[in-house]
């Protein structure tokens, strides 16, 4: 093979061939540039260009000043906000991503044993996906309003206080975690599908050997179904990393204020900052303190972190195709 | 090798954007513009915040100004905040005239470049500066960079409910924030089960106009030094202001409040909590007379400087001062059409108490302060005289804009929930945040 490389590289090329493969290679580029250009206009030079901010001081107007690491330096010793935002946003990742997870599993397993009305069942626990993030905050907002929302009046009527919800910091991140569950319908749909994918002849064949539930679990459906839901633990953490519309609909509703005098860093994370996340932090460091090259620091630690998760869930996983062992 | 070769052009290529793309931009020198030998024409595109019920009084101002000046015509863009003006501005987008709602920006407008320094105009058509208010000139320009004018102002004071005031025996509004919260305690009422029903006055930070900077001034409080760097924990005044504000916020209970302020509605609606009578005393700038106008007609309400601070008595009278600021866009296209526009908002005495009668703003110049034509009933004069008071202050503008002041909201917001040991201790921790922000947006 080698001596077959070394001679085809060092015999003459016909003049024709040389320019076959030149039409062939511009051929290709030619159909890869649309997807060429997007990647460069819109994310290389973009990641390219806020690698560059992060060493800056850069305020939108001025032009950027050269301030080497300081930013980062800020970000690790001056900052105790950030690290409150970073404390969220991971409290988010531990506990709302399994969480919407293994709910939207369940789900999903209770519909595939239902004899009767799936279709209505799984139409019904779908709808709130289609529900805009912004309304269905502040409908869940107004729900558990502490002194006037129907669930804690319901709670009331047995005898039980309800909880601030969203006025509490203690409480604020569980009700978000709440509307999350709620809002299920786009996991429960895929996991929907890979478990009817499962083929039925290995249940079949662990029905005859007698096998537990559990076990039917643990030994057929999951090693069948954990390309979706690494799928879904990926895309659930790098959305959990990115979490910013429902905290801040939550907030700004449950503050019951507009932002007057101070930023809109204020309003932002209430109640005393449980529900500021680290992609809020950094667009009011960015676009209300107008420190864009801080922000584009905290945007580059945000991307390595979404990088690192996206990595480490892979390679545990074994990627997105189960193999020969792990439906052994 | 060919895809090296490729990788390798498009890495040039991106470095070679990167370097246009940093290069390209540089703060705008002060320009000194030339008078202008023919008459002013085109188009101005002017960026507002107003919408709604103030929007259109804004338009009308902008027809007026049509109709005195026919050659111009105006492209009026409401509902712009500033986020959305500087990102626009930094974008190269044409931006003639911008108003922003707050004067916490002033420091950024102006150092940065984002709004053209008005100096040559000014000297050039002799503006009488004079014509506004100290304070109000003072939150316009920044380290010596005059690059806003004021249209409007907002002015804070105590807004009361008369009929409670009365039911209780009380006639006279309270001057002292010690009598304020034996009032408050007097005109609260509530439910069977403890919680509140009515309260006198609500003490949370945060809630409303609940804000550090409107409390201030009631204690002459001093947010910065010359240089911009914190002066707050060197200030005792913050610390009576905190113990005054916990000790009301404690007689509550911090959770009692939380639920009572939740069920209440949003301060911009017909819900809000003065309107409805869930609330019998608040701090509220001169434009809630107009909602109240608008959305409860026949509350029993009136208004009164805001009480002071126990030991500082000679300070009644004033209040918190905040405005709207006007500049020119730095990429503007037709600056001397955008001047004219805005000397008309911010000095044409007619159009400026037109605006003022209509949006219930405060007028920013001492001629339309006068003006027989300016609509004055008992409750807006009180924001007329606080804001001609010499006790009446702003907060001043900083590099970091309004940076300082929600350092000093989140303080307050864990200081009011008791998470706050050492006071002293917690105020010289913002005086470091503070710093260490000014640090990273002005150092070498």
């Amino acid at each position: 093979m080698a001596l077959a490389l070394t001679a085809r590289r060092a015999g003459p090329v016909p003049a024709p061939l040389r320019a076959k493969r030149r039409r062939d290679r511009l051929t290709v580029l030619a159909f890869l540039a649309p997807w060429l250009i997007g990647l460069s206009v819109f994310f290389i030079y973009p990641l390219v260009m806020t690698l560059y901010y992060s060493f800056t001081r850069f305020d939108l107007v001025t032009a950027p000043h050269w301030i080497g690491l300081r930013n980062y330096e800020f970000f690790l010793t001056k900052d105790p906000k950030v690290w409150q935002a970073v404390r969220n946003t991971a409290w988010l990742v531990v506990i709302l991503v399994p969480a919407r997870m293994i709910f939207g599993l369940g789900v999903s397993m209770v519909l595939t044993t239902v004899r009767r009305g799936g279709g209505l069942f799984r139409t019904l626990f779908y709808l709130p996906a289609l529900a805009p993030p912004v309304a269905a905050t502040l409908a869940f907002v107004f729900m558990f309003n502490p002194e006037t929302g129907p669930v804690n009046v319901g709670l009331a009527k047995i005898g039980i206080q309800g909880p601030l919800w969203f006025n509490d910091p203690a409480w604020a991140k569980p009700a978000l975690v709440l509307l999350g569950l709620w809002g299920i319908g786009d996991l429960m749909i895929i996991f929907l599908a890979s478990l009817l994918d499962v083929p039925k002849d290995q249940y079949e064949a662990a029905a005859l050997d007698g096998v537990r539930p559990w076990q039917r679990f643990r030994y057929i459906t999951f090693p069948n179904i954990r390309p979706v839901l690494t799928f879904g633990a990926v895309t659930g953490v790098i959305a959990a990393l990115q979490y910013f519309t429902e905290a801040s609909v939550a907030a700004t509703v449950a503050s019951g204020k507009a932002n007057v005098g101070e930023g809109i860093g204020t309003t932002l994370g209430y109640p005393d900052g449980s529900t500021l996340t680290y992609p809020q932090w950094l667009f009011v460091k960015g676009f209300s303190d107008y420190a864009l090259g801080y922000a584009s620091a905290l945007a580059v630690l945000l991307f390595a972190v979404s990088v690192i998760f996206t990595v480490i869930l892979l390679r545990k996983a074994q990627a997105f195709t189960p193999t020969e062992e792990s439906l052994r | 090798m060919k895809r090296q070769r490729f990788f390798a052009t498009l890495g040039a290529g991106l470095a070679l954007a990167t370097v246009a793309a940093c290069t390209g931009s540089s703060t705008a020198a002060p320009s000194v513009p030339p008078s202008p030998t023919a008459k002013v024409t085109g188009t101005v595109e002017f960026w507002h915040f107003f919408t709604g019920r103030e929007e259109a009084a804004i338009k009308t101002a902008v027809a007026d100004f049509h109709t005195k000046y026919p050659d111009i015509t105006v492209n009026v863009h409401g509902g712009q905040d500033d986020e959305k003006m500087l990102k626009a501005i930094a974008a190269g987008q044409p931006i003639d005239l911008a108003l922003s709602s707050t004067t916490d920006r002033a420091g950024k407008f102006c150092q940065s470049g984002a709004f053209k320094d008005l100096k040559g105009y000014i000297d050039r058509d002799k503006l009488d500066l004079t014509q506004f208010p100290d304070a109000v000139l003072a939150y316009t320009q920044f380290n010596g960079v005059r690059c806003t004018l004021p249209m409007l102002s907002d002015v804070y004071g105590l807004y009361y409910n008369k009929a409670m005031l009365a039911a209780a025996g009380v006639n006279e509004p309270p001057k002292t924030l010690g009598e304020l919260t034996a009032l408050a305690k007097k005109l609260t009422v509530l439910n069977p089960d403890g919680s509140i029903k009515v309260a006198g006055f609500v003490p949370l930070m945060g809630w409303y106009e609940n804000a550090p900077a409107h409390f201030a001034p009631s204690y002459g409080s001093k947010w910065l030094n010359a240089d911009a760097t914190s002066a707050i924990g060197g200030d005792p005044t913050w610390q009576e202001m905190a113990k005054w504000q916990k000790d009301l916020v404690d007689y509550y209970g911090v959770d009692k409040l939380t639920k009572f302020t939740s069920g209440l509605g949003q301060e911009f609606s017909a819900d809000n909590a003065f309107e409805k009578g869930k609330v019998a005393m608040v701090i509220d700038g001169e434009y809630r007379s107009a909602f109240v106008t608008a959305e409860a007609p026949t509350l029993p309400y009136a208004t009164a400087p805001f009480p002071t601070g126990d030991n500082h008595t000679d300070l009644y009278g004033g209040g918190y001062i905040t405005g709207n600021i006007m500049g020119i866009g730095k990429g503007s296209t037709n600056p001397e059409a955008a001047w004219l526009l805005m000397k008309y908002l911010t000095t044409d005495t007619d159009a400026m108490v037109k605006l003022a009668n209509s949006i219930k703003n405060v007028p920013t110049t001492k001629a339309a302060l006068s003006s027989p034509k300016l609509e004055a009933d008992a409750n807006y004069t009180t924001f007329l005289k606080i804001f001609a008071d010499p006790h009446s202050s702003t907060t001043p503008a900083s590099p970091t804009g309004s940076q300082y002041q929600d350092t000093m909201a989140d303080f307050f917001t864990k200081w009011q929930t008791g998470k706050v040991s050492d006071l002293q201790a917690a105020l010289n921790d913002v005086d470091k945040q503070i710093n260490d922000a000014l640090a990273l947006a002005t150092g070498p």
